[in-house]
């Protein structure tokens, strides 16, 4: 016969007394596992919803930079760079510039490290009078786009007009029954027709485009262009002083003109969707730490009142139980066991007690709270169980409920071992 | 083996102290049964607490083998009472949970467990309880109940037997069965006091002692 086995049965014996009280630190210990699991859950959970949210905002607004650089494309140059003595009244009236730069300044732009401005394309346009047809026109003349060296290479928007060629703009072929391959004379010099433009409702209906340097012998304007047009980046906000102050950098005796307001209100708009998709995430963001911190003033208020009610009425079953075992407190003190041994066998009781609880309450706490963030929430239980260490939340659930059942006997134990055998025998 | 020397003692009660024991003097030899007898509160199971070391006197002195229990710490009197007391109630005082043969087990704990599993059996035959050892004490007569108190009293082979009214609550047959081995104990060496106002239990005794208000009268 031990101390032990002396335990063991009277476990057994009072069934009753012990099971509430494991069903007493179970409820103290899963209320406090629960909680702390529900929220871990939680943030597990916000994890994935927020990560969720930023791939697929990630994704939209790669599909919305593309659909505007598209459109940009679409529509193509938006950036008109003049002569920085160009009138842009007159500009605007007359539709190209009545002043002139060098031809080496789009070589000049190229080579440089600008990044809000791609795709240059030189231009000498004037609004002439064909002699050959009798017909006014807009004579362009243009070389192609010239390459960034500093970029990677792209595709151009227009390609290069041929030297000794010339495409025309939809109402000049129409009403002059003009064909492709085509000879046509422009001011004395012969060129075979190499494209006719469908009707694009603009002044390019108009406009007959040649190769640069036929354009500038043409209009005596050697080396010579009036403009730079250029397709700019989608960048977000008000781009316009950026390129500005870019290509002043690069070339000080030019101004720049933005066109295209369309694109320019389409990219505007993908931006505004871009900043509600980015608010949406960050409502989301706070909306979760709002439920969060909820559940955690409710666990904040919850977990002591059910502690401190467990530990009391642990406490009252262990008074009980003293008070139930006085009789044999009195004969097991009379057969000489010492009140140490009385202790121990009493804290005994309590630290198993509160193992037994913890456990339970760990396991009761756990899936109540798994069961919770799955029906209600749809959380991966899968995911939360890779993501969880549930040894040291286990320790901590029994360590911490056989403490609090030790703390809670504490007393009730000490009431035994100052059981005097002398008074209970007294009393027969 | 028990002396007892001007042995006196007090409790407070609501009207002042109480004298529950005065001046008693008396001793118990090996091979001697000294029955005290005495009507109800003339002290009796006090005299019987402070000769088992449970109940410490406010005069006067214990020799237990020649040894007074009093002068030594808690934890050496428990083990004294261990070795050299085996107590018998009259209300058995048995554990409800445990067996006859764990409750008679149940006085090693204190005093060690050596040959304990061989005595218990040996006592559990003695006492013919064979066939009952396994039984809690709700299953048992009061006749096996005694005789199970009176088994674990045995175990640790005890020189002195303290017996507060073992009788008290037999019928005739099973009183005589339970005196009958308390004399057998004597006859063996053994010392017994025994209190009781029961004229049968005191026709066994060797001596016998009369009290009356906490004093020896005759």
């Amino acid at each position: 016969m031990t101390i032990w086995s002396l335990l063991v049965r009277e476990i057994l014996h009072r069934k009753l007394n012990f099971a509430l009280g494991v069903l007493s630190v179970m409820m103290a210990s899963g209320s406090l596992i629960g909680s702390v699991t529900l929220l871990r859950i939680h943030d597990i959970r916000t994890g994935q919803i927020l990560e969720a949210k930023q791939v697929e905002l990630a994704k939209s607004m790669a599909q919305l930079k593309d659909d505007t650089r598209k459109a940009m494309l679409k529509l193509g140059f938006n950036v008109v760079i003049l002569p920085k003595d160009q009138n842009l009244s007159d500009w605007y009236a007359d539709d190209y510039a009545s002043k002139y730069m060098p031809e080496d300044y789009v070589v000049q732009l190229a080579n440089s490290k600008v990044v809000t401005v791609r795709h240059f394309l030189p231009s000498l346009q004037q609004k002439i009078e064909w002699p050959e047809r009798k017909r006014t026109i807009i004579l362009v003349g243009t070389r192609g786009e010239v390459p960034n060296l500093h970029k990677s290479p792209v595709k151009p928007l227009v390609q290069a007009v041929p030297p000794g060629t010339i495409i025309l703009g939809s109402e000049l072929h129409r009403s002059m029954n003009i064909k492709v391959g085509d000879d046509v004379k422009l001011m004395g010099k012969s060129f075979k027709v190499q494209a006719c433009y469908e009707e694009r409702g603009s002044k390019d209906d108009i406009t007959a485009w040649i190769y640069l340097a036929e354009a500038q012998e043409l209009l005596d304007k050697p080396g010579k262009i009036n403009a730079i047009l250029a397709l700019e980046c989608h960048c977000t906000g008000d781009a316009l002083p950026i390129i500005r102050k870019e290509i002043a950098g690069v070339l000080p005796n030019t101004q720049v003109i933005e066109r295209g307001s369309r694109a320019i209100a389409r990219a505007e708009a993908r931006t505004k969707v871009e900043e509600q998709a980015r608010q949406a995430v960050e409502n989301e963001k706070a909306a979760r730490a709002t439920l969060r911190q909820t559940r955690e003033h409710f666990a904040s208020i919850l977990i002591p009142v059910v502690v401190t009610a467990c530990a009391v009425w642990v406490a009252v079953l262990g008074f009980t139980n003293v008070r139930a075992r006085r009789d044999e407190i009195g004969i097991l003190r009379t057969l000489g066991v010492s009140a140490k041994h009385v202790l121990i066998m009493f804290m005994s009781r309590h630290v198993l007690l509160g193992v037994l609880g913890g456990a339970l309450g760990f396991g009761a706490g756990v899936a109540s709270a798994v069961y919770f963030s799955a029906a209600r929430e749809g959380a991966d239980v899968q995911v939360i169980g890779t993501d969880f260490s549930w040894a040291g939340l286990l320790l901590a659930s029994v360590g911490g409920a056989a403490a609090l059942a030790v703390i809670a006997g504490w007393i009730p134990a000490l009431m035994a071992t100052r059981q005097d055998p002398a008074v209970v025998l007294h009393e027969e | 083996m028990l002396e007892f020397k001007d042995v006196t003692k007090w409790f407070d009660g609501a009207q002042g102290k109480v004298t529950a024991l005065s001046e008693i003097s008396f001793s118990v030899q090996p091979g001697e049964l000294l029955a005290v007898r005495g009507p109800s509160g003339c002290g009796k199971t006090t005299l019987l607490l402070i000769a088992g070391g449970l109940l410490s006197p406010d005069s006067g002195q214990i020799g237990l083998d020649g040894q007074d229990p009093y002068e030594l710490g808690p934890e050496m009197r428990n083990k004294l009472r261990a070795r050299m007391i085996g107590f018998v109630f009259q209300q058995f005082h048995l554990i409800p949970y445990l067996t006859v043969r764990q409750n008679i087990q149940v006085a090693s704990l204190a005093a060690g467990a050596n040959e304990a599993a061989e005595r218990t059996q040996e006592l559990i035959s003695h006492f013919g309880l064979d066939d009952r050892a396994g039984h809690v004490p709700a299953q048992l007569s009061t006749g096996e109940r005694q005789r199970t108190a009176l088994a674990r009293a045995l175990l640790n082979r005890p020189k002195v037997i303290l017996a507060d009214e073992p009788t008290g609550n037999l019928d005739e047959d099973n009183a005589k069965t339970v005196l009958g081995y308390l004399s057998q104990y004597v006859s063996d060496g053994g010392c017994v006091l025994l209190v009781t106002h029961d004229v049968r239990a005191a026709g066994h005794a060797t001596r016998t002692l009369q009290m009356s208000k906490g004093r020896l009268i005759a």
